[in-house]
């Protein structure tokens, strides 16, 4: 659905965007992930058709972005970091603005409005201007201008930033909704949305394409050890020596309390039971056993250390 | 509806629900109003004075009297004003971000120049209209010629578009509200300057462009009451050129 070939771009002297290519099958929501500055937004204005690659072929839906930028426009709908609102008008009146702008015909404009309002939950607002909206609600009102004119590709810029957190959940579910009909791409820079509503992510940061895969993958991939923390009721001065004793175990280490162990043990190796059964034997008092795989957070930062480009 | 008319529709409204069109109006009217009221008790004045002087009634070329240096001080007046019309165009949508709604549709720049050009020029022509209250009333009392007056009208209404164009091209410039106020500003300024420096070459080529370049020679033919298809040519030539300008200045935005 979405195809990006070595689109490069430049500002005057700064690099933007370095030789990426990607492509993103029909109905698949994709995370763009990556600091502030990374070419997010960059290659969204690409896709968009807001403006040109320096060089490189970007095709959605069939359509080439440069030879036939009138297409493309038809089958995307935008939400920039910014929802690009009109505060002057109401939300009624700014939809029906962009459904024209949209070239939706009359009777499809009228039926689409009924269908996006209430999807969007900006039922109650309809008549009011735009400009005494809360935060949340410009940024449903973004969102029922993207999807007004029903595209198959979603191009979403930070869909929930400055969102509270209800609002953030509203949102991701709508979102999650749209999947399967529609071809998503949103940016983050927070993992946990990505990993909450996408597929596949990819990792962008300063201009290159650092992986892309699926969140949970991603994690598999940089993970080389598993690590357990314990929590005892009591502990005594030879836990540590005997923990490290249990077959599988790496290295054991005083967690951030005295009665706390940290375990790190081979990758696939599962000790726990060993490691309770011992932890009774002993009646130390098991408080608490937790397992803590790497997350994509840890993925995050170790692929976008300076200096030390890693995947 | 055709994209042009959805962007007039747009902008119509965004003029009117904000308070800018109602202030720049009412400074406008009434600055034109004391004008005219001024040139006409000038004149009544004048003709007082001549019929003491001469014991008869005295018939007094109002065109000249009245409309000539009316027509002329609200040249200046548009100089001030219209640049605070034209400002938001572009700049707002800059700022605001909603630049990338408009060139993320399927809507040509063209279409979004032309749009916007019609919208303002129709806010503008409102507003001058409403000044046609001064020769209708005024001839209730007096009888003048009619044809230079529309004359006029249309040198106000082709001096106006003018200038709006070249607000229009400013506000393509920047995100900034003020600057590209100051802009258009200081660009008809400069157009307008350069009716004074022509005069400095005599009747030299070079001086003749820069006449030709100025709207004053044109302007000042028109609310004389003389149609000249060259003066018309100028005025369309010169918007032409700014709706060209714009568009390039749009484009140029997207390339950067």
């Amino acid at each position: 659905m979405i195809d990006v070939q070595h689109v490069t771009k430049r500002y005057g002297q700064v690099t933007a965007l370095d030789d990426i290519s990607f492509s993103i099958p029909k109905g698949e929501i994709v995370a763009f992930l990556g600091p502030n500055g990374a070419g997010k937004t960059t290659t969204m204005r690409i896709l968009t058709g807001f403006m040109p690659p320096t060089s490189g072929k970007v095709n959605i839906a069939g359509f080439d972005c440069l030879e036939e930028p009138w297409e493309v426009k038809k089958h995307i709908g935008y939400l920039p970091e910014t929802p690009p609102l009109y505060l002057e008008l109401t939300v009624r009146e700014y939809l029906i603005f962009v459904g024209r702008i949209k070239r939706l015909e009359p009777e499809q404009l009228q039926e689409r409005m009924r269908i996006i309002v209430k999807q969007t939950g900006l039922s109650d607002v309809q008549g009011r201007v735009i400009g005494h909206l809360s935060r949340g609600y410009r940024q449903r009102v973004g969102l029922a201008q993207a999807l007004l004119h029903n595209p198959p590709v979603l191009i979403l810029d930070e869909p929930t930033t400055g969102l509270d957190p209800n609002q953030i959940i509203e949102i991701r579910d709508l979102i999650k909704n749209l999947a399967g009909s529609h071809t998503i791409i949103l940016s983050t820079h927070l993992l946990a949305e990505a990993t909450a509503i996408c597929q596949k992510v990819i990792i962008i940061h300063q201009g290159h394409i650092m992986a892309i895969d699926t969140p949970e993958r991603l994690g598999a991939r940089l993970r080389q050890s598993e690590i357990l923390q314990l929590t005892v009721k009591h502990s005594d001065s030879d836990l540590l020596e005997t923990l490290g004793k249990i077959p599988g175990v790496m290295h054991v280490s005083q967690g951030s309390s005295p009665n706390t162990y940290v375990l790190e043990t081979h990758l696939g190796e599962d000790i726990r039971e060993e490691l309770t059964n011992l932890v009774v034997t002993r009646r130390a008092g098991l408080l608490e056993l937790t397992s803590q795989s790497i997350n994509l957070e840890d993925v995050f930062k170790i692929l976008t250390k300076p200096d030390k480009p890693a995947g | 509806m055709t994209p042009v008319h959805t962007i007039i529709a747009k902008e119509l409204r965004s003029y009117f629900v904000s308070p800018v069109v109602y202030v720049i109006g009412a400074i406008f009217l009434a600055v034109v109003g004391l004008l005219s009221y001024q040139a006409v008790a000038n004149a009544s004045n004048q003709a007082l004075r001549l019929m003491q002087l001469q014991n008869t009634y005295a018939q007094l070329n109002l065109n000249e009297m009245i409309f000539r240096p009316l027509f002329q001080s609200m040249n200046l007046i548009l100089i001030i004003i219209l640049p605070l019309l034209t400002m938001r165009l572009f700049a707002e949508e800059r700022k605001l971000r909603t630049f990338e709604l408009l060139l993320t549709s399927p809507i040509g720049v063209n279409e979004i120049v032309s749009g916007k050009f019609l919208s303002v020029a129709m806010v503008y022509a409102g507003l001058l209209s409403l000044t046609g209250l001064i020769p209708l009333t005024l001839s209730a009392y007096a009888t003048f010629d009619w044809q230079p007056v529309f004359l006029g009208y249309l040198a106000l209404l082709l001096q106006g578009m003018l200038m709006l164009s070249i607000g229009l091209f400013a506000s393509a410039l920047t995100e900034n509200q003020i600057i590209a106020a100051f802009l258009s500003f200081g660009l008809i300024l400069g157009l307008w300057l350069l009716g004074a420096l022509s005069s400095a070459f005599g009747d030299t080529t070079l001086g003749q462009i820069l006449s030709y370049l100025s709207f004053t020679e044109h302007y000042e033919r028109l609310i004389r009451g003389l149609l000249n298809v060259k003066d018309l040519v100028y005025y369309i030539s010169g918007m032409a050129f700014m709706w060209f300008a714009a568009h390039q200045a749009i484009d140029a935005y997207r390339w950067k």
